[in-house]
């Protein structure tokens, strides 16, 4: 494994305006997540449609409950019951049994905060938001999107797909070739960079009062406020599934030179073409 | 490898973790958080039109149960004796920074043009209510109460106390004289229940839940409120920081 990643030629990858967005993300999003889940714990429901509190049904539940004594932490999702205790809905904090339903070990601040959690979601907002215009713009104009994010028609055929999840569970990831992401990368970054991230924006704009009286087209498109909060979460759940495979896979993938290449901006090829 | 590892980690998340319970507290960075509240409001002032009307829903939209928050029933003998007589010697006075101080009493604001608005209150903690609102704009009252230019925030102070400490709030002039900012007497079609802040509560449908005083009994124009409470304009906002502005 060590082999593929010494003795090649260093080659240009990553552009510097991806470079400080990633960086930049790296803090907002941090910020984001824990913040995220302080302001989740404040009411730990989500409902569909235009309401929802607590006399009304919730699709998502994470919650506690003493059962003979014993507390117990669950999540509900349509009716369907996972135990979490120890994880979510009841956990430990110094040797105390705490009910809430992110434990404190994600939430930003540690200790329970509406208000904290609030003002630290709006200045990771703020980072995220702007970092993102910002990258956007750029990126639609130096092409990169069209370029190196949107697959190919031609990439697009069940067995270029087969051929890369193979590649990818064998653990050959860097490849040489004109294109700068494979197609599995093309359609993970394009998924987060096109959909998720513009949908957790969105949907967070739809969250504020102020926001759905000036633009109350916002409601429409995503079906209601307590919809917006429901997507909103759901959308943060798949940006976190997405940071746990990127960073599984960045170590698989060699740390050292892909941490580089994303300071740097050059990454070390293989000596020999790791396609069969 | 494998220690380092750890120890580097072990090392990161102890830095980490209660460096951010404590950075918050720290003044730097609390004037960073408080500069991007007033950002926050800046932009959305800026994008937004000033006279957008919250979106009003159909009866058919209305929540079956609105959840009551805060003060359910206000603990202090004058309000019980109030409350007793159906809010008959009750009075709204309006002072403050205007030229013609009033005592209002409820059939006499009920004898005012009336506003009713089916609009969505958004708790700050992340639930929404649909519910029926009827009672008289903010604007009007103003207006007879011939509030002085010099006013730039209207004070509303509550029956109610949590922990021993009289509710307020306040909000802007944007805000109160935005027309659907309307003090209710009335919710879903019957008389405002004491759960929801009778006789009288203040809606301000651009923001959340806390903003909209309960009990309200007396309104007070004022150019500045950092002398009034704790100084920051409301009862949440001194007890726990919460933004004074929240319309997000």
């Amino acid at each position: 494994m060590a082999k593929r990643t010494t003795g090649g030629g260093l080659v240009k990858r990553h552009r510097l305006s991806t470079r400080i967005w990633h960086w930049v993300n790296v803090i907002a999003v941090f910020l984001l997540i824990g913040s995220g889940a302080s302001i989740f714990n404040a009411h730990p429901q989500l409902y569909w449609g235009n309401y929802g509190a607590n006399f009304d049904t919730p699709w998502l539940t994470i919650g506690a409950r003493a059962d003979a004594g014993e507390r117990q932490g669950f999540v509900n999702i349509a009716g369907i019951e996972i135990d979490t205790t120890g994880v979510l809905g009841v956990f430990e904090k110094d040797g105390e049994v705490r009910t809430r339903a992110f434990p404190h070990w994600i939430t930003i601040p540690a200790e329970y905060s509406l208000s904290a959690g609030r003002r630290f979601h709006f200045l990771g907002a703020w980072i995220f938001g702007v970092a993102g215009l910002l990258y956007f713009i750029w990126s639609l104009f130096n092409g990169h999107i069209w370029r190196d994010l949107i697959p190919r028609r031609s990439q697009l055929t069940p067995a270029a797909l087969w051929h890369d999840i193979r590649q990818h569970l064998r653990l050959n990831f860097l490849h040489g070739g004109a294109e700068k992401y494979n197609l599995l990368q093309k359609l993970s970054y394009a998924g987060v960079v096109l959909i998720i991230l513009p949908l957790l924006v969105g949907t967070g704009l739809t969250m504020s009062p102020n926001m759905n009286a000036a633009w109350p087209w916002l409601l429409d498109i995503f079906g209601g406020r307590q919809s917006a909060r429901s997507l909103h979460f759901i959308a943060a759940f798949l940006l976190v599934g997405f940071i746990f495979i990127h960073i599984a896979l960045v170590i698989l993938a060699g740390p050292i030179n892909e941490i580089r290449s994303m300071i740097t901006g050059r990454l070390k090829m293989p000596k020999e073409a790791p396609h069969d | 490898m494998t220690d380092r590892r750890t120890i580097l980690a072990g090392l990161g998340a102890s830095l980490l973790l209660p460096g951010c319970e404590r950075i918050g507290e720290t003044k730097p960075v609390n004037n960073l958080l408080s500069s991007v509240e007033r950002l926050t409001l800046d932009a959305q002032r800026l994008v937004t039109a000033r006279g957008a009307l919250a979106r009003e829903y159909t009866e058919a939209e209305m929540s079956p149960v609105f959840r009551a928050n805060g003060t359910r029933q206000p603990a202090s003998a004058s309000y019980a004796r109030h409350e007793a007589e159906g809010f008959a010697n009750w009075r709204l006075s309006i002072g403050g920074l205007v030229n013609r101080p009033l005592n209002l009493s409820l059939s006499q604001l009920r004898a005012l043009p009336a506003r009713t608005q089916i609009t969505r209150h958004d708790c700050v903690e992340g639930w929404s209510a649909i519910g029926k609102w009827t009672g008289v704009q903010l604007s009007r009252l103003l207006d007879l109460a011939q509030v002085s230019n010099r006013a730039r925030y209207i004070m509303f102070r509550c029956a109610d106390e949590i922990g021993g400490v009289p509710y307020y709030e306040s909000i802007d002039m944007v805000e109160a004289r935005h027309p659907q900012t309307i003090l209710a007497y009335g919710m879903n079609d019957r008389t405002l229940p004491v759960a929801h802040g009778a006789p009288l509560r203040l809606r301000s449908e651009r923001q959340l839940g806390y903003k909209h005083a309960k009990y309200v009994m007396a309104i007070q124009a004022v150019e500045d409120f950092t002398s009034i409470g704790g100084g920051k304009g409301g009862y949440w906002e001194d007890r726990a920081d919460y933004e004074w502005w929240a319309g997000i």
